[in-house]
């Protein structure tokens, strides 16, 4: 009985995870069919960032909650500003150019931080379900995936600037017909998903730790949820998550943890055949 | 004058379409745009509005020289469209739509939204539904509506009636007509079906492979028999 409450709690972190590991990437990718392959860095910068400002002496949780998005959110308004503005509707031009801006960002943090893995302890203790460990940090991590996935929601569907987005999204030009600049809605829609993948790293930095070319793991498995999740950003999301983390944590449990990667990848190969637009390519087209 | 073109020429990439377009609105005015398919009216549309950059002559719009200005800007500065194919967000509610409309009115959106919903109160029972799931003319009416929630002084309409069920024409109709002669709104409107521009307008501009070719009374148009 404990073993089943600690396999799933095992499992909701899992999910909880690659929640947070992909929901900046489908926010860019759903609004804006910009596929951003330096997501993986702007992880890694949220890590960095957080370490830094620890190390610094600001107090982690908000170096955790408030530094490493803030960081990461303006990266992206300057990334947005010099290079993805100029590429809109390029899909291929795109990749290579966030590609040659993950090595860049590899190469600066290299450079500035050295090519060590760099960590910082897990700042909650362990909590016992009967016999068995179970590190308090995640439910933490749970915590943040969950207000991170209730913001968002309530954030495209309530607010005046979410309706502008989802209209946005759905007919760029109308939108402009009727008084919007597109060209501000996908600046401020980069920012908010830049500063997503830096919350994400910073919240997985203690976890994970990090290390220069951490990203490339990362952007993997996103790029995977992304694309089985999707058009919907949240739905498409969550679903992925939920059943590839699944699959991913019971066959690590079952096997081992490197099985357990390539059972995602296989689970991910299985569920694009069957839909080859995602979980919510269908029916979801302009939702959220 | 509200709108003035001097010798516009705009196309796509670089095939041009439009050549040396003169033509004006006068404030209060409703100017049709007649000709068949292919001769550029949606382009010229599209030109007024900024979507296409003019490549020759420039356009001016209530008194300044817009043709550097960007599409929404020149939305902002009074410039609506009611697109060909409607061009409704088909994944928001009709009330989301008129929200996008109003969103930049400046003013109250939901009384700028009462207001309209007032002109075309067939919309009343509909604001919750999904805006890609309306029948055509629904979805007519709701472009129209929401092109209204933008307060425009020059709207712009890109044949309306095209694949609409006759009822919903004449209720377009109707209200079209209720704005030029109660609000005196401005009007560009591009048609096919004659006796439609006919009722609207008393200048008719003929368009012809991408040039104004003439221009005619509604009566003269409804004589006209070129192309019919
Ligand atoms: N997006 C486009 N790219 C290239 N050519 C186009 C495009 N849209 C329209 N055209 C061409 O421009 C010409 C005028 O089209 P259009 O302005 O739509 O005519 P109309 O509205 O009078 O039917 C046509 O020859 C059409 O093929
Ligand atoms: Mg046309």
């Amino acid at each position: 009985m404990d073993y089943l409450i600690a396999i799933g709690l095992e499992v909701v972190s899992g999910i909880a995870s690659l929640v947070l590991i992909s929901i900046g990437l489908a926010v860019v990718f759903g609004m804006m069919k910009v596929i951003n392959l330096a997501h993986g860095e702007f992880l890694m910068m949220g890590g960095y960032a957080t370490i830094a400002a620890s190390k610094a002496g600001i107090n982690i949780w908000i170096a955790i909650l408030v530094i490493a998005p803030l960081v990461v959110g303006l990266v992206g308004l300057v990334v947005e500003r010099l290079v993805i503005r100029h590429l809109y509707g390029r899909v291929i031009d795109t990749m290579l150019a966030t590609w040659g801006l993950s090595l860049l960002f590899i190469g600066l943090v290299t450079t500035v931080f050295g090519n060590t893995t760099s960590g910082i302890s897990s700042p909650l203790g362990a909590v016992n379900i009967g016999p068995i460990g179970f590190s308090a940090y995640k439910f933490f991590i749970v915590a943040v995936a969950v207000a991170v996935i209730v913001t968002l929601y309530l954030l495209f569907k309530l607010s005046r600037f979410g309706l502008i987005a989802r209209a946005t999204m759905q007919n760029a030009d109308m939108s402009a017909a009727l008084g919007v600049d597109p060209a501000r809605v996908y600046a401020a829609t980069f920012a908010i998903g830049s500063a997503l993948a830096g919350l994400a790293g910073g919240v997985l930095a203690p976890v994970t730790g990090v290390v220069p070319s951490i990203g490339a793991a990362f952007v993997a498995k996103a790029f995977i949820t992304v694309i089985g999740g999707g058009s919907a950003v949240l739905v498409g999301t969550l679903s992925a998550s939920g059943i590839f983390a699944t699959v991913n944590q019971l066959a690590s449990f079952a096997t081992t943890p490197v099985i357990g990667e390539v059972a995602l990848l296989g689970a991910a190969i299985i569920l694009l055949r069957l839909f080859p637009r995602g979980i919510t390519g269908r029916f979801f087209k302009g939702r959220i | 004058m509200i709108l003035e073109l001097n010798g516009v020429g705009a196309g796509y990439g670089r095939i041009p379409i439009l050549h040396h377009v003169d033509m004006s609105v006068a404030e209060g005015e409703c100017v049709g745009l007649w000709g068949p398919n292919g001769m550029g009216k949606t382009t010229l549309l599209k030109t007024i509005l900024g979507y296409l950059p003019a490549t020759q002559g420039s356009i001016n719009f209530m008194s300044e020289d817009v043709t550097p200005v960007a599409a929404h800007v020149r939305a902002r500065k009074g410039l609506g469209l009611v697109p060909q194919g409607r061009q409704i967000f088909p994944a928001l509610t009709v009330l989301e739509n008129l929200r996008m409309g109003a969103a930049l009115s400046g003013e109250g959106e939901r009384h700028v939204i009462e207001e309209v919903l007032e002109q075309l109160p067939r919309l009343k029972s509909l604001l919750k539904r999904t805006g890609g799931l309306l029948s055509g003319g629904e979805q007519q009416l709701l472009a129209l509506a929401r092109c209204l929630c933008g307060r425009p002084k020059l709207m712009m309409l890109d044949e309306p009636t095209e694949g609409i069920q006759p009822s919903i024409n004449e209720e377009i109709a109707e209200t079209l007509r209720r704005l030029i002669s109660e609000k005196s709104l401005a009007m560009i409107v591009v048609e096919q079906k004659r006796e439609f521009i006919a009722v609207l307008a008393k200048r008719v501009l003929l368009m012809q492979k991408g040039s104004i070719a003439g221009e005619m009374t509604a009566a003269e148009l409804l004589a006209h028999d070129t192309f019919h």
